[in-house]
């Protein structure tokens, strides 16, 4: 059964596309993770399920949960650390669901809260301001947001970006926690090692879906290397993406019928031939 | 001269004294808060913006029934929301960045407010517009001031968690609800309020002086925000107090009397801090063992 459902989705900025006519689905209870080379989409695919970017084409299909009920962690830098708040204020921002706006955090929340980072070896630091935090512990103390959530549906954008062996370890950990109890957690990674080591599926991105499935199949270097001549190649097409708006219409009748029998139901390791030929024909196109 | 001579009896012997500084007293009260999270959000200068932006309302309250209260402050609570709405508006459908849309708007309402009065009034005026005259404040503006102050602190304490949510992590607020844009602009209208109720005081160009300076001079001394804020209510307190004292004894202007004395807690502050200069350069380097 499908958590997420992603029709025909294309998501960009200033009209360029940056995930381009995805199709498939996450399932209930699935840990995927997402990889792709720089600019291939990752972190634009989890804005556009958050909801926070328009689709410029197809949707997202939120099945038995709405937006709000989503725990997102974006990437660190988003965080005002000069804020004066200590890690409890964090902590309890994660409350927001349950307690709205306006009610007391009570006595039962501070417990909650001082479990959840004690699962994530931060017990004691409630009273530490977030200035004095190294990047690690922050995103430990992130971590612990989420639990305080207790979201159905987590995703996570590089969780793991600038942030140490041990803290990745055990924030790792969590995860598989995570999907032992039954959530779907979506994560935005960069190191294939451990996502062979603990993520059972993957979905490699390169503005266009590479592979999408379990990840023994999905996550070749074949595939890897395939997915960083794609952006690449998409890279060199850009310039006359600006200038020649006519094309839009025919560019996306070609391909289309392609991606529709390729990924719609999404399953890994299918003949994705057709995208070494994606620049070459645009090109010869127009 | 007695101390009581020196301290007491100019606020003793004369109800404007004492009007002035319950005035300037009550105002600090949301002034100051408001002021720090103008500060923690990075507006300092969005304040000042505002400053201006209230002007022309402000002027065209004046050219309908004169150095009225009434009017004068419905005028620029008008004008104040108008150009925080718009240059919200345009920062949201447009490439323009907020800043530069309101840096765009608050010169526009002032030109206009400047030449709304010349039309009418006299250089007096105006300056009486800009810069105010806490020794004239009536029971009228007094009455203006409290309800002013009644409104925004009730607010605060119904925005509080909203803001900080905002402040802190924006991200995560807009991924749990749709509050932020909403809060960002009530907060908007709490600044253009506090600025209308300083202005008939302060003038429209000081009013923020009182809002940020005590908040700015805050933040050298505390850690938590709510020790910022009481710090900088009793900041904003001490400077009203010693600014008019300070008006009265050496017979200067009132609103920039106690603007300077903000500003020299500011830079004794920022020197003597326990966050200061001084104290971060010269203090021993002491550390925990762990």
């Amino acid at each position: 059964m499908s958590a997420i459902r992603i029709e025909d989705l294309t998501l960009g900025y200033d009209g360029h596309p940056a995930v381009h006519h995805l199709d498939g689905s996450f399932a209930r209870g699935s840990l995927t993770a997402v990889m792709g080379p720089n600019g291939s989409g990752k972190s634009t695919l989890l804005k556009g399920v958050m909801g926070a970017l328009k689709p410029l084409g197809g949707r997202v299909v939120l099945d038995g949960f709405g937006r709000r009920d989503i725990a997102y962690l974006p990437q660190l830098a988003e965080i005002d650390r000069s804020f004066p708040a200590v890690v409890a204020d964090l902590l309890a921002l994660g409350f927001w669901k349950r307690r709205g706006a306006f009610s007391a955090i009570r006595g039962a929340d501070h417990k909650e809260m001082e479990a959840a980072l004690a699962r994530v070896g931060l017990s004691g630091f409630e009273r530490r301001t977030i200035d004095t935090l190294s990047g690690g512990q922050l995103q430990r103390a992130l971590f612990a947001r989420v639990l305080v959530q207790d979201a159905p549906v987590i995703l996570l954008d590089e969780p793991f970006a600038a942030i140490d062996e041990r803290t990745v370890a055990d924030l790792t950990d969590l995860i598989t926690h995570w999907h032992g109890e039954g959530r779907t957690v979506i994560a935005v990674l960069h190191d294939a090692e451990l996502v062979h080591a603990s993520f059972p599926q993957t979905l490699l991105l390169a503005r266009e879906p590479i592979a999408w499935g379990a990840t023994a199949t999905a996550l070749t270097a074949d595939n890897l290397r395939r997915a960083r001549q794609m952006v690449e190649a998409w890279d060199e097409q850009a310039p006359w993406h600006e200038h020649d708006h006519d094309h839009d219409h025919d560019h996306r009748h070609d391909h289309d019928h392609d991606h529709r029998h390729d990924h719609g139901h999404g399953p890994a390791g299918q003949d994705h031939d057709h995208h070494h030929d994606h620049p070459a024909s645009s090109r010869g196109t127009h | 001269m007695s101390l009581y001579d020196l301290l007491l009896a100019p606020f003793m012997q004369f109800g404007f004294m004492a009007r002035a500084l319950a005035g300037a007293v009550i105002l600090s009260l949301s002034a100051g808060p408001v002021g720090v999270f103008l500060m923690l959000r990075r507006m300092s200068l969005t304040g000042d913006a505002m400053a201006h932006a209230i002007l022309p309302g402000a002027a065209a309250g004046f050219l309908v029934s004169g150095l009225a209260i009434l009017p004068m402050t419905l005028g620029g609570f008008a004008a104040g929301l108008i150009v925080a709405v718009l240059s919200g508006l345009v920062s949201r459908f447009t490439i323009q960045r907020e800043d530069n849309s309101l840096a765009a708007f608050y010169l526009i309402s002032l030109a206009l407010g400047v030449m709304l009065v010349s039309l009418k009034g006299s250089n007096v005026d105006l300056m009486h517009v800009l810069f105010g005259t806490v020794l004239a404040l009536n029971n009228d503006a007094l009455l203006m001031i409290g309800a002013i102050v009644t409104v925004s602190l009730v607010a605060l304490a119904l925005l509080w968690r909203p803001l900080v949510a905002e402040c802190l992590d924006p991200t995560f607020l807009r991924s749990v609800s749709g509050a932020g844009q909403p809060v960002h602009l009530l907060f908007l209208a709490l600044v253009v309020i506090n600025l209308v109720g300083g202005f008939q005081a302060l003038g429209t160009l000081l009013a923020v002086g009182l809002m940020m300076l005590p908040a700015a001079a805050a933040r050298f001394w505390v850690r938590s925000l709510e020790a910022m804020c009481a710090l900088a209510i009793a900041i904003s307190v001490v400077s009203s107090y010693l600014g008019l004292l300070v008006s009265y004894h050496l017979s200067v202007a009132s609103g920039p009397a106690i603007i300077l004395v903000a500003g020299a807690i500011y830079v004794l502050s920022m020197l003597f801090g326990s966050r200061g200069l001084v104290s971060s350069h010269l203090r021993p380097r002491r550390h925990r063992i762990a």
